[in-house]
């Protein structure tokens, strides 16, 4: 990796950004997610179509929002409507793409954001689902941005705070979570990770500038399935570096 | 219906929609009076130790807080409350008012965690955390609203936020497939910064209305305040923005720049230097308390707290007109 080009966060949102499509729906939460759609609206995706989980609908993502309630959420936006309409809009399917973090995921895509340790008495105490269960359940395929460690990629995580496919398979469906649904990548900073159609067992898409499968390996806690054809994610353009800098992060809350 | 599962965490505020239809009967007048009064008589009147309380929007983002920190002055103990919180539920929990909460996401957004409530639940001050996620809390307000005593949705299932909330999950009696029931949230006292509103409470909220109409409705009782207290024409030319009407509304509390130090649609931006310098002193314990001292129990009312911040400051985060 040019570490001198690019910093890590860069990466990540470079990365997340190519994956959001023009006119498609996006749910958008706090951090990487906000500036990864602000760089696709000014790069290839002009008409992405941003919501916000307290009414946001249809912004255009001039400023970085510092909070999904805030008014930029909603700057020149579509609608203002309210967190219910938002949910009801994702539960009755119109929203294509959600975009999620977690502290934990396990294989099977499944996120924890709530605790560490016990519930009951909790070594951390994180924030919790927010809408992030809400994402999870309702959104056709969410996009997971995590940082690639082995203590975040782990076999059992503490707390499901948000369904991926649960326990594989058909576990999510026979937990009574619309079908169709689920995980569709994980956008690491070493790798893209996507899901087995059958079993829902992660597996590896594409590798980051200068990482290799091994690091990958090495720095997950279970087991990944590896293909046999593996692609590369591309370094971010200078453009997208440009953008990025002076306009999307210029304060820098997150690059 | 045939209950597939439940989760493992009591009701805190468990729902009585019969009481709640004859505490409305009884307790709303729908005569057109005069409510406004001062945040300390709204609190000292429509507030209770033991309370369950609900905030609305958050902390950062059209909050009453205003109304925050004349409770903290007051002293109200062994509060529950509906956690959709960032800055006004930290304040609480640093001030040790809260005892149980419906949590959903409590944190500094950007900043990141929030200091003053893991604290409080990682040493047990706060004894009961129930998880639910936002969706479902929104909804839970609104079956009380609709006056019914739950509400059906496709969201929590199969994961630890619903094992360790008191949702149930049924068989649904039309389809069969599973469905979470989320339990109707009456909240004793609600509390709701608006754009506007007229004496008699009717409330307007520019932008997003995040839970407003909601929680405003689930609510036994409702302080209000208010960027501004406007004339009842000005409620009349455009009623369809009246979110809240008057019948609902206990007090009204004109509170300029009362979500300060957060933001208000269209009037004023967070003031960011502040936030970061609450987060940062809220990682110490002596700090926090520093913080409590100067900016809440140190000013008399919500105007000696603006003359604190600086008439001039705040004027710095005004949208102006044409921008």
């Amino acid at each position: 990796m040019n570490a001198e080009r690019y910093n890590a966060n860069e990466l990540l949102i470079s990365v997340s950004s190519h994956l959001m499509e023009d006119n498609a729906t996006c749910f958008i939460g706090t951090g990487i997610p906000m500036l990864a759609a602000s760089l696709a609206q000014r790069m290839h995706a002009p008409n992405l179509i941003s919501i916000f989980e307290f009414g946001g609908m249809g912004a255009k993502l001039e400023k970085l929002p510092l909070a999904v309630g805030d008014m930029r959420t909603f700057n020149k936006g579509l609608a203002a409507a309210g967190i219910c309409d938002i949910m009801e809009t994702a539960q009755r399917g119109f929203v294509e793409y959600g975009f999620l973090g977690g502290a934990q995921i396990d294989m099977f895509g499944n996120l924890n954001s709530t605790v560490i340790g016990d519930h009951s008495n909790p070594k951390v105490r994180l924030p919790g689902s927010g809408g992030a269960n809400d994402v999870g359940s309702s959104c056709w395929r969410t996009i997971i941005i995590m940082q690639h460690d082995k203590r975040r990629f782990i076999p059992k995580i503490d707390f499901v705070t948000t369904p991926g496919y649960l326990s594989g398979a058909s576990a999510r469906e026979d937990a009574g979570l619309p079908p169709n649904t689920g995980p569709y990548r994980v956008v690491t900073s070493l790798c893209t990770l996507g899901f087995d159609q059958e079993t829902k067992w992660m597996k590896l898409l594409a590798l980051n500038p200068g990482v290799t499968v091994d690091d990958v390996i090495e720095n997950t806690g279970f087991e990944l399935i590896i293909p046999d054809h593996i692609g590369h994610n591309p370094e971010p353009s200078e453009e997208e570096l440009d953008i990025l800098r002076h306009d999307v992060d210029k304060d820098r809350y997150y690059i | 219906m045939k209950m597939i599962s439940e989760g493992s965490k009591p009701l805190i505020q468990p729902p009585d929609l019969n009481a709640f239809r004859e505490w409305n009967r009884n307790n709303k007048s729908k005569a057109l009076v005069d409510k406004t009064m001062s945040e300390r008589e709204a609190v000292s009147t429509f507030i209770n130790d033991g309370d369950y309380i609900g905030t609305e929007l958050y902390g950062t983002v059209r909050a009453p807080m205003s109304i925050i920190r004349e409770m903290i002055r007051q002293g109200l103990k062994d509060l529950r409350c509906a956690g959709q919180g960032v800055y006004e539920l930290d304040l609480l929990a640093a001030a040790g008012m809260l005892k149980a909460i419906d949590w959903t996401y409590i944190g500094l957004e950007v900043y990141g965690l929030s200091s003053n409530l893991r604290r409080a639940v990682e040493s047990g001050q706060i004894q009961e955390v129930v998880e639910w996620s936002n969706a479902a809390i929104s909804w839970r307000f609104k079956a009380a609203a609709m006056g019914v005593p739950f509400v059906p949705a496709r969201v929590m299932l199969g994961t630890d936020t619903f094992n360790y909330s008191s949702a149930k999950s049924v068989e649904c009696p039309f389809t069969g497939e599973t469905l979470c029931l989320l339990p109707a949230l009456i909240v004793d006292a609600g509390l709701i910064h608006v754009s506007r509103a007229d004496k008699y409470g009717n409330a307007q909220i520019d932008g997003i209305s995040g839970f407003a109409a909601e929680m405003a409705r689930a609510s036994k009782r409702l302080i209000i305040s208010t960027e501004e207290i406007v004339d009842e024409d000005v409620i009349r030319a455009n009623p369809e923005k009246t979110i809240i009407p008057y019948y609902l509304v206990d007090a009204v509390v004109e509170a300029p720049f009362g979500s300060h130090p957060g933001e208000m649609t269209y009037a004023y931006e967070r003031d960011e230097q502040h936030i970061k310098s609450y987060y940062n002193d809220s990682k110490s314990v002596n700090k926090t308390n520093d913080y409590l001292n100067k900016w809440i129990m140190g000013v008399r009312d919500h105007q000696e707290y603006l003359n604190l911040v600086g008439l001039e400051k705040l004027d710095s985060f005004t949208i102006k007109e044409d921008n």
